[in-house]
């Protein structure tokens, strides 16, 4: 695959290698058939492969997750397109009570091969609901897993993991980096679950996923400025997540800080920095800090700059840790 | 004037709404499927004919006695502490005998967690049925063994699986077809309307079976809808029929059509199967609270094992010998159940982690480990 792609055609790539791979695959979501989707995801992929594989549902989501968990239980394997991450609540208790659980449930007599994409989280200057970072949600969630890429790369390939894994795959697209470039390489070079060192460092590891891992590539380059080495570490996947990477680069750097757009309280950062003030505790040099949204809902798009991490309020941490 | 006076002036005043947009079931009684009366007797309906051998209305008498008896046996077993819980089918043996035997093997049903009657018209293990009410498990059952799903307790949620599973019948060009089992209260829930919704769009090969039985634990089905449920079916676009619930003939007959009909290409179909839930909502509950004795004692009358049985002995179809076999069947039955359940083992407590994923998953792996290891901390001290 030469050449830059977006994220979206990555994903959109992803989408038509699987549906060539597998006549078993089905996509289902609101506009994704004629529209190609609101965001174009899924773009050419109903001309080409028909209205009986890329099905515009009714506007339900329950309705539409409901019926990807029955057409999973008759041999097929849904990837559901969620429109937008605000409005995946009304499918909440089919992803919580029904698909999380149907495996265990069975005793592993059923296998639940549903992907569910969700264009998530902000900075696009939207109205109400269409910029929520509601990670946390559905890693608490025993039963899913939850996967989110930040370059084309790991947007094409992971979504290619994600639809052959035999569970269910919470796939979390950054919708702002929707438009960004990037090569894509011939071949997935990582597991589905495996965290990635995207800049190495030596003074402490910024730990982000999905559309933080720019910021903080961003805040690292601009620290290197004043002499400081920020290692980065895109986490890649959220549930499971991999400490071993995870483990070892906090141990090198002594120093860790956690950034997502999601509130700070209870989210993802609170379970990294518990487990890692566990595991790495005497190589710390200060415990492990957190940047994320404010424990508000996500604000009007006027004011959603102050809302979001970005590269100071990164570095204002790293500056924190530092002062340890 | 009081304000009283004025609110029913003004009722008086409003216009008269047009016979044609009247949208309660109020004025006139709906018309109920019926082939089997209460006191037993064999009618016709013109839309809905069945012809029945002799040994068919024994075998359905057969299934009846049979699957009142289990019920009983684990209602029973619930008071021993044998069980933590139990949902009871009584009084709704007929809804679902009648549906279940108007399934053909390759046709799929999604049942709540009472449908007792129609796992054993797909030939289920009942002492399956047990295990997630005594705690051994969730359910637990491989449902594509008897194309019989997992029981699903979040009400309504199944009817949106029974859809995708049908539109995935339409997908593969099978000539099956599925039966979406919910109730009166359930017809509340937004999933069962947006099954409506994408099995009539897709025109998905499914049933909807509501059986009506009044009750929605202690909300009657008043709290529920203002007009009979089976007119809902209109709105959606796709037939709805009502049935008398407690008639094993009608409810086979309607079920046969119905299913027949979705398989072959028109759409759903919703049947409201008119019945009532004899004991209480689950071993739980105390109907004493909100419901009459004089209701259920009137509904006994309508009782649907006694009116198959006065047809049997009435038209001679069965001897003193058959129903005295029926009988020790069922009391060979009731032995199983108990036996079953009593010698039913607790489950190692690491299968709190076996069946989380289908592929291994490193934080079920690492607490597994820790807890494997926790437990074993004991084990190794009672050496010492």
């Amino acid at each position: 695959m030469a050449g830059q792609l977006s994220i979206a055609k990555a994903l959109n790539d992803a989408l038509r290698k699987s549906l060539e791979k597998d006549p078993k695959t089905v996509l289902m979501g609101e506009d994704i058939g004629k529209l190609g989707g609101v965001f174009r995801i899924t773009d050419g992929l109903q001309k080409d492969f028909g209205e009986d594989r890329v099905i515009d549902s009714p506007l339900a989501e329950s309705g539409i997750m409901g019926t990807a968990i029955g057409l999973a239980l008759r041999g097929y394997r849904p990837v559901v397109e969620i429109q937008f991450d605000g409005f995946v609540y009304p499918a909440f208790d089919q992803i919580v009570s029904q698909l999380a659980k149907m495996h265990a449930r069975a005793l592993g007599h059923v296998k639940m091969p549903v992907t569910v994409r969700i264009p998530y989280a902000g900075g696009i200057g939207a109205v109400e609901h269409h910029s929520e970072s509601h990670e946390a949600y559905f890693a608490h969630t025993a039963g899913l897993r939850v996967v989110t890429p930040s370059n084309a790369h790991d947007a094409h390939w992971m979504l290619r993991q994600a639809i052959e894994s035999d569970d269910p795959v919470i796939f979390l697209e950054p919708k702002r980096r929707y438009w960004d470039k990037g090569e894509v390489g011939a071949t997935a070079d990582l597991a589905l679950h495996d965290a990635r060192i995207v800049r190495p460092g030596t003074d402490a590891t910024l730990i982000a996923y999905g559309p933080m891992v720019k910021v903080c590539l961003e805040a690292a380059a601009a620290a290197e400025e004043d002499g400081r080495r920020l290692e980065v570490v895109d986490l890649r996947s959220l549930s499971p997540v991999d400490f071993t990477t995870l483990e070892e680069s906090v141990k090198r750097t002594g120093r860790a800080v956690v950034v997502h757009e999601a509130p700070v309280f209870l989210g993802m950062g609170a379970e990294l920095a518990a487990r890692l003030t566990e595991r790495c505790f005497y190589h710390l040099e200060a415990p492990v800090l957190r940047v994320g949204g404010y424990y508000a809902p996500y604000p009007p798009s006027r004011v959603e700059e102050a809302f979001l991490p970005d590269l100071d309020r990164v570095l204002d941490a790293v500056d924190r840790a530092l002062a340890y | 004037m009081t304000v009283k006076s004025t609110a029913r002036a003004r009722k008086k005043a409003a216009p008269a709404v047009p016979d044609t947009l009247r949208a309660t079931g109020t004025d006139a009684q709906p018309e109920l499927v019926q082939l089997l009366t209460p006191e037993g007797e064999r009618v016709e309906h013109p839309d809905y004919p069945l012809t029945t051998t002799p040994e068919e209305l024994r075998s359905l008498y057969r299934d009846l006695v049979l699957v009142r008896r289990f019920d009983g046996e684990a209602t029973a077993l619930q008071r021993q502490g044998e069980l933590g819980l139990w949902a009871s089918l009584l009084g709704q043996e007929a809804a679902q005998v009648g549906s279940g035997r108007a399934m053909r093997t390759g046709d799929y049903a999604f049942p709540t967690y009472r449908e007792h009657g129609v796992a054993w018209c797909r030939d289920v293990d009942p002492l399956n049925l047990l295990g997630m009410f005594r705690g051994v498990n969730h359910g637990g059952w491989d449902p594509n063994e008897k194309n019989f799903h997992l029981y699903t307790i979040v009400i309504g949620a199944q009817t949106l699986h029974a859809t995708g599973y049908a539109m995935g019948i339409t997908k593969d060009g099978a000539d099956d077809a599925v039966i979406a089992y919910f109730g009166d209260g359930a017809s509340s829930q937004g999933d069962v309307n947006e099954a409506f919704t994408f099995a009539s769009v897709y025109n998905a090969p499914v049933v909807f079976f509501c059986q009506n039985n009044q009750w929605a634990i202690s909300e009657p089905t008043t709290t529920q809808t203002k007009i009979p449920l089976y007119r809902r079916a209109s709105g959606f676009g796709f037939p709805g029929v009502r049935v008398d619930g407690n008639d094993v003939l009608a409810c086979l007959a309607v079920t046969r059509w119905a299913l027949d009909h979705a398989r072959s290409g028109n759409g759903p179909v919703l049947i409201e199967a008119f019945t009532y839930r004899m004991g209480a909502h689950t071993t739980s509950d105390d109907p004493t609270r909100y419901r009459l004795a004089e209701e259920t004692e009137a509904w006994k009358a309508k009782d649907p094992i006694l009116r198959l049985r006065t047809l049997l002995e009435k038209e001679g179809l069965a001897d003193e010998e058959f129903f005295t076999a029926v009988d020790a069947e069922s009391e060979q039955l009731g032995l199983r159940v108990r036996e079953g359940v009593r010698s039913m083992p607790d489950p190692d407590p690491t299968l709190i982690f076996d069946h989380v994923y289908s592929e291994p998953h490193a934080l079920v792996d690492e607490e597994r480990a820790e807890y494997v290891e926790y437990a074993a901390s004991f084990e190794a001290g009672e050496n010492h």
